[in-house]
């Protein structure tokens, strides 16, 4: 597959095409392997130290990188079978949130999530996975199907934010995800939810309130985008204030670990889930069986008492 | 927002919307609702408080809570300061206060966003006193009303301002599943976060006329989209048509357009136990006393 490279991981991009023409050349038996081992050993430095001392800029570019896996894609990892569910029985069917019933490990479980699509067609199709009012509304559907029949929910999170249209603001945006958030809130059943992406907003929460809230290793999850925040603090959205932005806003998976807000960050291999889609679905996979595994184990009064406590307690405030 | 002019000692002021100069007893006279043309000039907490309560009724609660700068925010001047500045002109800790009153007899607990606040943003302070008295109508199974001004989240508390939302939402249902009603007061603006969190949640949603209200601020519906926009959009007359308001309500009748209806939709939620242990229980004798202290 080909791999697309971030601004700042050009120095690897040179590296691995150097690698690549040197392997084609043994393949034809015209190059030694001496020169490859040393590159190759090269690169394993150089790609440690580029990824271990990311800018919280750098993570969101990797959050929102085109090539990373998306709802639709873990759902093909982790259900052995899947139907996908449609319509908010209202209005409409929203692409920008997929849903649907499927088997995990053999029980079944509703999955619900944004999808920005790869394509650039499905991109379009899918509003880059901004949602209107009938994405939320068909995913607040899809939960009370699942408390209905004591299915447990997985909640997948990657958006820029929710839709800022017209049509959005005409058929209720904030009530939807107000509403989306409230019935959450209330569910009858165990809730995982995982920031795949990015985090953006009151988009993403209204996806997001589980009773286990996890983020993958490269995802971020914010209040503002770090552009839009940068337009107010700097009032522009130069490259170095869009940078700084990111910085002030915390808005990276060990921030929110480091702040109570999370439960789990979820690891991801070097260089982004995209980098090896197996191996990112796996360590996921993992993590969502131990969290489920966990809350089926708890009472329904607990469960919800607990949900409602992990929320209530996020906070700080002097008094 | 009530912008005086220099001229007049201080007498006159201008109307945000016609331009009409206005003396400025007569604007407080009437409530600040423009008489040439209906413009109603934003409120701040305090003012609406003396609106809508009965005179001596409110109970202020955690009036000492108020946010800091958690994540050390690089704002200009900082965060800390800035809190401190706001609350030294406002003369309160945070953009929202919390308590209980009487809307004509009526005992509420209520929450009211002061917009000279920061904006009325939302922070984890404005999130800790509307879910701690959102949880005290629970406990006293009072109705709540929350009257919102806000541009919504407070972007200096980064992912604390988020999660807010959720915290609200969560309070919210508890009450619903307790069986409290919960009318939600919409005033200009109400958008972002608290729109999308608190103010669309009533069981009831009353706006005051020609109130900013939605999901996203006008700049930003501005650069998503070139289209020319409705008149109206994202005004209180819009929302109405469009199925998200029960009514928009001049201020002048607001009061007593809430008194009626928290008699109505209050009349059995006061009594009525809890059923499954999400909500409140009820204490032995609460609607005894509530009809003495109600004088029903």
């Amino acid at each position: 597959m080909a791999v697309t490279y971030l601004d700042f991981e050009l120095p690897l991009a040179a590296l691995d095409t150097r690698i690549e023409t040197l392997r084609r050349a043994r393949e034809r038996g015209a190059a030694e392997s001496r020169e490859l081992r040393r590159l190759e050993s090269e690169r394993r430095k150089l790609e440690r130290t580029l990824y271990e001392t990311l800018s919280a800029w750098q993570r969101v570019e990797l959050a929102r990188h085109v090539d990373r896996p998306q709802t639709l894609d873990y759902v093909a990892r982790l259900c052995a079978d899947f139907f996908e569910l449609h319509g908010d029985r209202a209005f409409g069917d929203d692409a920008a949130i997929v849903g649907g019933i499927g088997t995990y490990r053999r029980e079944p479980v509703m999955v619900v999530g944004h999808q920005r699509g790869h394509s650039t067609q499905e991109r379009l199709l899918r509003n880059f996975g901004m949602a209107s009012p009938e994405g939320y509304r068909k995913a607040l559907r899809l939960f009370h199907t699942a408390e209905r029949l004591g299915i447990p929910i997985l909640t997948f999170i990657d958006t820029q934010g929710a839709y800022t249209g017209v049509g959005a603001e005409q058929r209720g945006q904030a009530e939807a995800i107000a509403h989306t958030l409230r019935g959450m809130a209330l569910l009858r059943v165990p809730i995982v939810s995982v920031v795949i992406g990015e985090g953006g907003s009151g988009g993403a929460l209204a996806l997001g309130l589980g009773d286990r809230l996890l983020m993958q290793e490269y995802s971020c999850y914010s209040v503002i985008s770090p552009e839009g925040c940068s337009s107010i603090l700097y009032r522009d959205r130069a490259p170095e204030n869009v940078a700084r932005a990111a910085e002030a806003l915390r808005l990276t998976a060990r921030d929110l670990y480091r702040f109570g807000v999370i439960d789990e960050v979820v690891n991801e291999p070097v260089g982004g889930a995209h980098r090896n889609p197996r191996r990112a679905g796996e360590a996921l996979e993992r993590s969502i069986a131990h969290h489920l595994a966990e809350l089926k184990e708890q009472s329904l009064a607990s469960l919800l008492a607990r949900r409602y406590e992990k929320y209530r307690g996020i906070g700080r405030y002097l008094e | 927002m009530v912008r005086s002019e220099a001229t007049s000692a201080e007498l006159l002021t201008r109307c945000l919307e016609c331009a009409e100069l206005v003396n400025r007893r007569t604007l407080e006279r009437r409530l600040f609702v423009c008489p040439q043309c209906g413009y109603h000039f934003r409120l701040t907490a305090d003012q609406r408080l003396r609106l809508l309560l009965d005179r001596g009724s409110f109970e202020e609660r955690d009036a000492d809570l108020g946010s800091r700068d958690v994540l050390d925010f690089p704002d200009e001047p900082p965060y800390g300061q800035r809190l401190a500045e706001v609350a030294a002109r406002t003369g309160h800790r945070e953009a929202v206060l919390t308590g209980t009153g009487r809307v004509d007899g009526v005992l509420v607990a209520i929450g009211v966003f002061n917009f000279p606040f920061m904006g009325g943003s939302m922070g984890s302070a404005v999130g800790e006193k509307l879910t701690r008295v959102i949880e005290h109508a629970l406990g006293e199974r009072l109705p709540l009303v929350i009257v919102s001004a806000s541009g919504g989240a407070r972007m200096q508390e980064g992912i604390y301002s988020l999660m807010q939302m959720a915290k609200l939402a969560a309070a919210l249902g508890r009450l619903r599943a307790a069986g409290l009603p919960y009318v939600s007061v919409l005033t200009d603006p109400t958008t972002g976060g608290v729109a999308a969190s608190v103010a669309l949640l009533g069981d009831v949603n009353l706006a005051e006329p020609r109130a900013l209200i939605g999901f996203a601020g006008p700049r930003v519906i501005a650069q998503t989209i070139d289209e020319q926009l409705p008149a109206d959009f994202q005004r209180s007359e819009f929302l109405m048509k469009h199925g998200m308001l029960d009514a928009v309500v001049a201020r002048p009748e607001l009061r007593r357009t809430l008194a009626r209806l928290l008699r109505m939709l209050n009349a059995r939620a006061a009594v009525r136990p809890a059923d499954d242990g999400r909500g409140a229980r009820r204490r032995p004798g609460a609607r005894a006393a509530r009809r003495r202290r109600d004088g029903a």
